[in-house]
């Protein structure tokens, strides 16, 4: 009975079971759907966007880093270059026992226990599949002495890579600029792509004005990377890798003559002292020296801080490029385009002659404007007053004049404005005008363009300021009869593929007027004069060709009226700086030269002859044996020279 | 002569293993797509691991032990299995209390009895004795079941499930669950009934759930899972979706897969191994092994619909829809419409102990098949 029960029910019971069997295989089929769903989703119509995903996961973007462009000088000399330098690295997974390894590099005497400890501690912060630079620069010995012993080193490899290499040290430094690693203030205004890859960036310099032609174009390699960045064996065939050459930057070529600019920057070695020579006929810059200098090899080669520190609190402040950002009077120099300005107005006549007796004054004001030689020059006309130099000729000059037309016609000759060599922060100097005045100074009293200030103007002192390169550049204005350029540094690039060279044009500016023709040769005779038989006369001694040039002293701090000037109760750096300008040979300008000395007291005593070396070398290929640096710079640079003070 | 010609056509082949299989009480739709799936799931693991030699013998080891404890088990008598039964449960539960408590006196979590020579999951074996316990209990009495035998029926299922949950594995706790409740609703327990007991589960997850603070919140979903998000930004999913939607329909080819083979791919040989398939074998792929374990699943319901004895029906019905629940949450996770809990892809996923007991519960379903008359 029981058992009938259980039996019927059982059939019950079995069919209730079918039906919900049948129920689940319904959900469990639309649940599969579902799946079945996603997958094409994901599979048929997404499937572009994922691989996409799946390429910027694994496929990366390897940049080729372009050479950079070579600079030469104007013969072709190297000034900057491309070296391989070799590394020593380490892949810390690939090497069997950290320790014994660099154990044994110390050994065989490729590295110091120093070095050891310090590279353990890098390959610490690294990731064990990344290689590790052990040491930089090996030389030839160094890669022998590894080869022998490579069986014992496995995991460590020499590594090549490109650097910049300045293979004249600090020559032309500042002229050339330098390289350095790319800064996070350098990020914000160049392209980051094109950057990405290119570890050194031009700092200064040419390095620095002309990056774009130099820098080239990065090529681009894909490499298969897995999920910790590691590069992945080739060892299947991924997806096909593009690859991109990168292209080399322009070469260029400078203006530059490396042998002058080294002749010059010797003369000046131990000095702080600039020299800029340009080719009055086209505006090259034929040497620009800045002394003291460094070497554009530290930067290149990622200077270290305690090096950096050394440069920047130097006294002597060799990062600063006198020749182009130095401002200082321009004393006597500016005499021969006072003079100019008195023939172009029709103010005087070469021939005119002045009396000098040691002092000049304005009616009515007590003040003596006191002339360098106490007893006076006498009866003087232009060249005489060129050549000696005489202050009261130019005093009274500019008292005829007036401030305005002084100011008008010395801003022909670019005094006062960036000549606009292309090189960054250049200086403009100061030209002075009672607008200026009124515009700098506060009070009535302070801001009033006084006659004497026009009279001081004469001689270039007083509120005047201007650099090393306008000097150059006025005196190549001189030379040239008027004609004037900008500076330039670069006069070609080239192109290191298709080896095409493209000049860059010279650019005129504007030219300066002078009366007469007759005018300039007046003024050129007075400044030949100056060295055969006037203040400089040393400087033209058995010159084969006629020099043109001017002496002039720029005041450190003025001296009080009536006062002596003592030398020996003046600190070295108090004293007046030298000028000396020229151009040479006189009839036919090849080249305008100007020379400062800071602290150098005469013009004409120690500027001038290092403006003869500079002209002698440029025109005669004549050049001073080198000296051995090391030994000069140990000399006593403040050895007293004996010379009298000029103005 | 044509007697020797006839020996060799195919039909008398099959018909020859089918010989074998039924001395063997092995069924052979099921048998082919379980070793369908093994084979499949051999070659995949291989390519997971990028050409590991030793963890593929390890695997193919692990595999046949648990085909030989399938044939063992399909050769026992049903009896052996209702009278094992609450042995069964009961050991498991004991060790499943065990391992509990070690866990919480130990370090952190624990989910397995270290015997020595294997480590050892009770929660593995009780997803062979909840449903066993439930349909002993339900064949015993005649059916749908009263409210008053629900009432011994939900603890009998809650208790391991919720001692699994808090070990913590929340996978392997919802398999439990799914297959304890599959005995319930395969005994014909009315839907009004059932809806009710659905209702009243949400609506108290769901009240218990909002009184909590969303802090603790977080801290019980990363207790119950700790696996979920490593790096908090759903990198697995991201990276796993990544891989299945860039196979494209035919794949990028075996062995090929760059997010797989480059280590894009987390888990690539254990959870997330679905997602090989995908990137190396495309939708086809996928699809193919998809239509196996379907096959399997859809072959062990008729099975069951095949059987005369209430204990056998039910448990058989639970072990195709476990299998079916493994393949759903797995690949469901993998392709990014799941949450990430830690369910191993059956029979293909390398480790652990899960392909066994899922082959053990084959093999005593097969025996059940083969036994019903004698039964009876």
């Amino acid at each position: 009975m029981k058992a009938q029960t259980i039996i019927k029910d059982m059939w019950q019971e079995l069919k209730l079971f079918r039906r919900r069997v049948i129920v689940s295989i319904i959900i469990i089929g639309l649940l599969f759907i579902s799946l079945f769903a996603r997958l094409i989703w994901l599979q048929l119509y997404r499937h572009t966007h994922y691989a996409g995903l799946a390429l910027d996961n694994h496929v990366r973007n390897e940049p080729i880093q372009a050479a950079r462009g070579i600079i030469y000088d104007r013969n072709g000399l190297i000034l900057a270059e491309n070296k391989p330098s070799y590394q020593l690295e380490l892949v810390p997974e690939l090497v069997p026992n950290l320790q014994k390894t660099l154990q044994y590099l110390v050994q065989i005497g490729l590295m110091t226990n120093k070095d050891a400890l310090e590279a353990q501690r890098t390959i610490r912060s690294r990731r064990s599949f990344d290689s590790v630079p052990l040491r930089l620069n090996l030389s030839e010995e160094d890669m022998a002495r590894f080869a022998v012993n490579r069986f014992n080193l496995q995991g460590v490899d020499i590594h090549t890579r490109l650097t910049r290499y300045y293979p004249q040290g600090e020559y032309a430094v500042h002229a050339l600029g330098y390289v350095g690693s790319v800064s996070e203030s350098d990020l914000s205004y160049i392209d980051r792509d094109a950057y990405a890859g290119t570890s050194l960036i031009g700092k200064i310099g040419i390095e620095d004005a002309y990056e774009k032609e130099l820098h080239g174009i990065n090529g681009v390699r894909q490499i298969i990377v897995d999920a910790h960045g590691r590069s992945a064996q080739l060892n299947k065939d991924w997806e096909a890798l593009a690859e991109q050459p990168s292209t080399a930057g322009n070469d260029l070529f400078l203006t530059l003559d490396f042998l002058v600019q080294k002749a010059a920057e010797d003369a000046v070695w131990n000095k702080r002292a600039a020299v800029v020579a340009l080719d009055p006929t086209n505006g090259d810059v034929i040497a620009l020296v800045s002394r003291p200098g460094f070497d554009p090899n530290l930067f290149a080669r990622s200077i270290m801080q305690s090096e950096f520190s050394d440069l920047n609190e130097n006294l002597d402040r060799p990062l600063f490029n006198r020749a182009i950002n130095g401002m200082y009077p321009p004393g006597s120099t500016l005499k021969p385009v006072v003079a100019l300005a008195g023939l172009n107005f029709s103010l005087i006549k070469p021939e005119e002659t002045h009396y000098c007796s040691g002092f000049f004054m304005l009616p009515g004001i007590s003040h003596r404007f006191r002339d360098w030689k106490p007893r006076g020059h006498g009866s003087m006309d232009m060249v005489s007053a060129l050549a000696q130099s005489c202050d009261v000729y130019f005093y009274a000059l500019a008292d005829k004049l007036g401030v305005r037309r002084i100011h008008d016609y010395l801003a022909q000759f670019g005094l006062g404005a960036l000549t606009g060599i292309n090189l960054r922060g250049e200086k403009p100097g100061l030209l002075p005008s009672p607008d200026w005045k009124r515009k700098k100074f506060n009070g009535k009293s302070a801001q009033v363009w006084f006659p004497g200030d026009t009279i001081t103007l004469g001689i270039g002192q007083g509120y005047m300021l201007t650099t090393p390169i306008q000097l150059a550049q006025m005196t190549a204005v001189i030379a040239a009869r008027g004609e004037r350029f900008v500076p330039r540094l670069v006069r070609a690039t080239r192109d290191p593929v298709s080896q095409k060279t493209t000049a860059l044009l010279v650019q005129r500016l504007r030219r300066a007027e002078a009366g007469k023709p007759e005018d300039w040769d007046s003024v050129i005779d007075g400044m030949i004069a100056v060295t055969h038989g006037g203040t400089a006369t040393a400087v033209g001694n058995n010159s084969p060709y006629a020099i043109a040039g001017k002496s002039g002293t720029a005041q450190v701090f003025s001296i009080a009226q009536n006062a002596k000037y003592d030398e020996s109760k003046i600190s070295e750096r108090m004293r007046d700086h030298a000028w000396f300008i020229a151009f040479a040979p006189a009839d036919a300008p090849r080249i305008a030269v100007a020379v400062l000395v800071e602290n150098g007291r005469s013009g004409s005593g120690v500027a001038g002859p290092i403006a003869r070396i500079v002209l002698d070398a440029y025109l005669q290929r004549k050049f001073p044996p080198s000296l051995p640096h090391d030994t000069l710079k140990e000399n006593n640079t403040t050895a007293p020279v004996a010379v009298e003070r000029e103005e | 002569m044509w007697q020797k010609i006839d020996n060799i056509t195919p039909l008398n082949a099959i018909e020859k293993t089918d010989k074998i299989l039924d001395r063997l009480h092995l069924d052979g739709p099921l048998v082919f797509g379980i070793l369908s799936i093994l084979i499949f799931g051999q070659f995949i693991l291989f390519s997971a691991t990028s050409g590991d030699w030793t963890r593929l013998i390890y695997s193919v080891l692990r595999i046949f032990i648990g085909i030989t404890v399938m044939v063992i088990l399909a050769q026992l008598k049903p009896a052996v299995f209702k009278l094992a039964t609450p042995w069964l449960y009961g050991i498991a539960l004991i060790l499943l209390l065990l391992v509990d408590i070690i866990g919480y006196s130990g370090n952190g979590a624990q989910r397995w009895l270290d015997l020595g020579l294997l480590r050892f999951q009770p929660s593995e074996l009780m997803k062979l004795g909840v449903p066993m316990m439930c349909a002993l209990y339900l064949c015993e009495r005649s059916l749908p079941a009263t409210s008053r035998e629900l009432g011994v029926l939900i603890p009998l299922i809650l208790v391991p499930a919720g001692l699994t949950i808090v070990q913590p594995d929340l996978g392997t706790g919802i398999l439990i669950l799914a297959a304890g409740t599959a005995v319930v609703i395969f005994s014909g327990i009315s839907w009004r009934i059932l809806s009710f007991l659905g209702t009243a589960a949400l609506a108290f997850a769901w009240a218990g759930w909002s009184f909590l603070h969303n802090y603790q919140q977080k801290r019980i979903l990363t207790f119950l899972n700790p696996d979920s998000d490593p790096l908090g930004s759903g990198y697995h999913i991201i990276q796993s979706v990544i891989a299945i939607g860039s196979g494209g329909v035919f794949g990028k080819g075996y062995m090929h897969g760059a997010q797989g083979q480059l280590a894009f791919l987390p888990e690539r040989s254990t959870d997330f191994i679905f997602a090989v398939v995908g990137e190396e074998l495309g939708l086809f792929g996928a699809i193919i092994l998809m239509s196996l374990y379907l096959l399997v699943v859809l072959r062990t319901l008729y099975l069951a619909t095949q059987m005369r004895d209430t204990f056998a029906c039910l448990f058989s019905s639970s072990v195709a829809i476990m299998f079916f629940f493994y393949v759903f949450i797995n690949v469901g996770m993998v392709i990014g419409v799941l949450p990430v809990v830690g369910v191993p892809l059956p029979l293909v996923s390398y480790g652990g102990t899960a392909a066994v007991t899922m082959l053990a519960s084959f093999g005593i379903l097969m025996s059940l098949h083969f036994h019903q008359k004698s039964n009876l």
